[in-house]
Parts: C-alpha cells; structure tokens; sequence
C-alpha cells in the first residue's frame, strides 16, 4: 500500500464503524425504522441527519477552496434530471431494502459475520448490478 | 422490538459523515457504495484501485466492529432465502437504475443538496415503507 491509498481503505473503515454503531448493520434494526404502520423505531432517521449534517458541513467548506472542485459529475451541483428511471429504479431499491433490511453498504459490511443471508444477499445484489449492466449494453 | 437508540445512530450518522469526507477528500469522489462496487467492474482500471481499497475498508471494519460490538451489531432479519435473493437483486437492480442507494442519494446527494437526491430517497423511503407494511416487520 501507498500513501495515496491509505484515504479510501480508512475511508471505507470509517464507514463500517459509522454502518455498524448506528445499527444499519441490524437488518431487524433497518426493518423495524421501515415499519411505519407498527412498532415504529426512529432512531435511523438519526443516522442520516449526523451524517448528512457533517458531510454536508464539510461540502460547503471543501466547495470553497478553489483547488478543490469535484472532478467528479457526481459531486457538481445540478447534474441529471429527474427522469422515469430514477423513478423507477428509487421504487425497486426500497422494495428490496424492505424485504432483507439490508442496502448496499451494511451487507457489504456484514460480510464479515460469513452468514449465508448476507452473502446470498451479495450475489444476488451482483446479479442485479450485472443485468442492469447487461440490459444497458442490449438496449444502446 | 426495538428501542431507540438516539444517541448510538446519531453518533454513527456523523461518523458516516466524516468517512464520506475523508474519500471526498483523498479522491475527489462521492461514497456511494453501490456505485463504488459496479464500478470495480468497469473497464477503466485506474478507477478500480481506490473502488477496491475503500470496498475492502469496508469488510475490514466489520471484522473490527465483530470483535467490539458482537455479536450485537449484526442480525439478519428473519426473511426466508428466496426473498433474501428476490431482494438483493431488487437492491442492486434498483440502485443502479436510480442511480444511487441510501448512501449515494442518502448521504451524498443529500449532503449537496441535491433535489434528484431528495425525491430519490423519498421515493426509496415510501416504498420500504409500504413493503413493510405488506410483507410484515421482522420481530
């Protein structure tokens, strides 16, 4: 390892930590916050106002020095519209993320336990990512 | 059931915060995990390499959170294995079609202000929701 590539392994540990004390890592946990109509649980509405609170902070500020304007689209403010496939795709994600409790990040995280839901749960997400990538190459 | 633990989410929001900063920060990028992961499969390979190293950053911390927090910090819902497979290819699906998942459009996208972000969420938000309430919680 380099120096350069210290940042984003920390930056991904960081993350892990953040995953895992907030209780994004208890899929009970996430389903319990989507439970709106039951025994309702809060507490990960808190998990995004910390975090977009800091990261949102730190934007501002970072957006001010001029040496460092995103090289990324992504990073830039306006960016694409809001179109159906935004839509669309927001819709599918929430269903998946209701039925397993998990999204992206936390079952990358829970990895690490070696359970087989979760690792199930990562192929499967793989198999989603690879027939988008597949659907969009047929579809050009 | 599950109480509410305030203090504990908002404690980990704000160190999900800094961890999106520090990869703005070192590569000029947003952490967005589930673009992060398709990306590591992208031809380009100069990109793969910090994909990699903040993915495997990632697994690292949950062998860390394991030794600290297990085995508390980690549960499965309840969820037989054909609809643990009917959702992960819903989420990867989903969140590449959407252009972003909970941290992407969540943390990011929400952190600039970012109004696609905000209907984004909103939308993955309501929809949870109703799966939920259909499908039943997980206690």
């Amino acid at each position: 390892m380099t120096r350069r590539d210290v940042g984003p392994f920390m930056a991904g540990l960081l993350f892990a930590l953040g995953l895992g004390l907030s209780g994004m890592t208890d899929a009970r946990k996430v389903i319990g916050f989507l439970d709106l109509t039951g025994a309702w649980d809060a507490s990960l509405a808190l998990v995004m106002l910390g975090a977009i609170a800091v990261h949102g902070a730190f934007l501002r500020l970072a957006n001010r020095h001029p040496l460092a304007a995103g090289e990324d689209g992504r990073a830039a403010p306006g960016g694409p519209p809001v179109d159906a496939a935004l839509l669309a795709g927001a819709a599918l994600f929430g269903v998946g993320w209701g039925l397993a409790g998990y999204c992206p990040g936390p079952a990358i995280v829970s990895l690490a336990t070696g359970s087989v839901r979760v690792i199930v749960f990562v192929l499967a997400m793989l198999a989603g990512q690879a027939a988008f990538a597949f659907r969009r190459v047929v579809t050009r | 059931m599950h109480h509410f633990t305030p203090w504990r989410a908002l404690g980990g929001g704000v160190l999900l915060g800094v961890a999106a900063s520090l990869l703005w920060l070192s590569t000029g990028r947003a952490a967005g995990v589930s673009g992060i992961l398709a990306g590591l499969f992208a031809p380009r390979s100069d990109e793969r390499r910090w994909r990699a190293l903040f993915l495997a950053g990632l697994v690292a911390g949950g062998l860390v959170l394991r030794m600290m927090l297990a085995p508390s910090a980690f549960a499965a819902a309840e969820r037989g294995l054909p609809l643990v497979v009917t959702a992960g290819l819903l989420v990867g699906f989903g969140a590449r079609l959407g252009g972003g998942c909970t941290s992407g459009h969540g943390i990011c996208g929400l952190g600039r202000l970012s109004l696609r972000s905000l209907i984004a969420v909103g939308v993955f938000m309501a929809s949870g929701f109703l799966t939920v309430a259909l499908v039943g919680g997980s206690r």
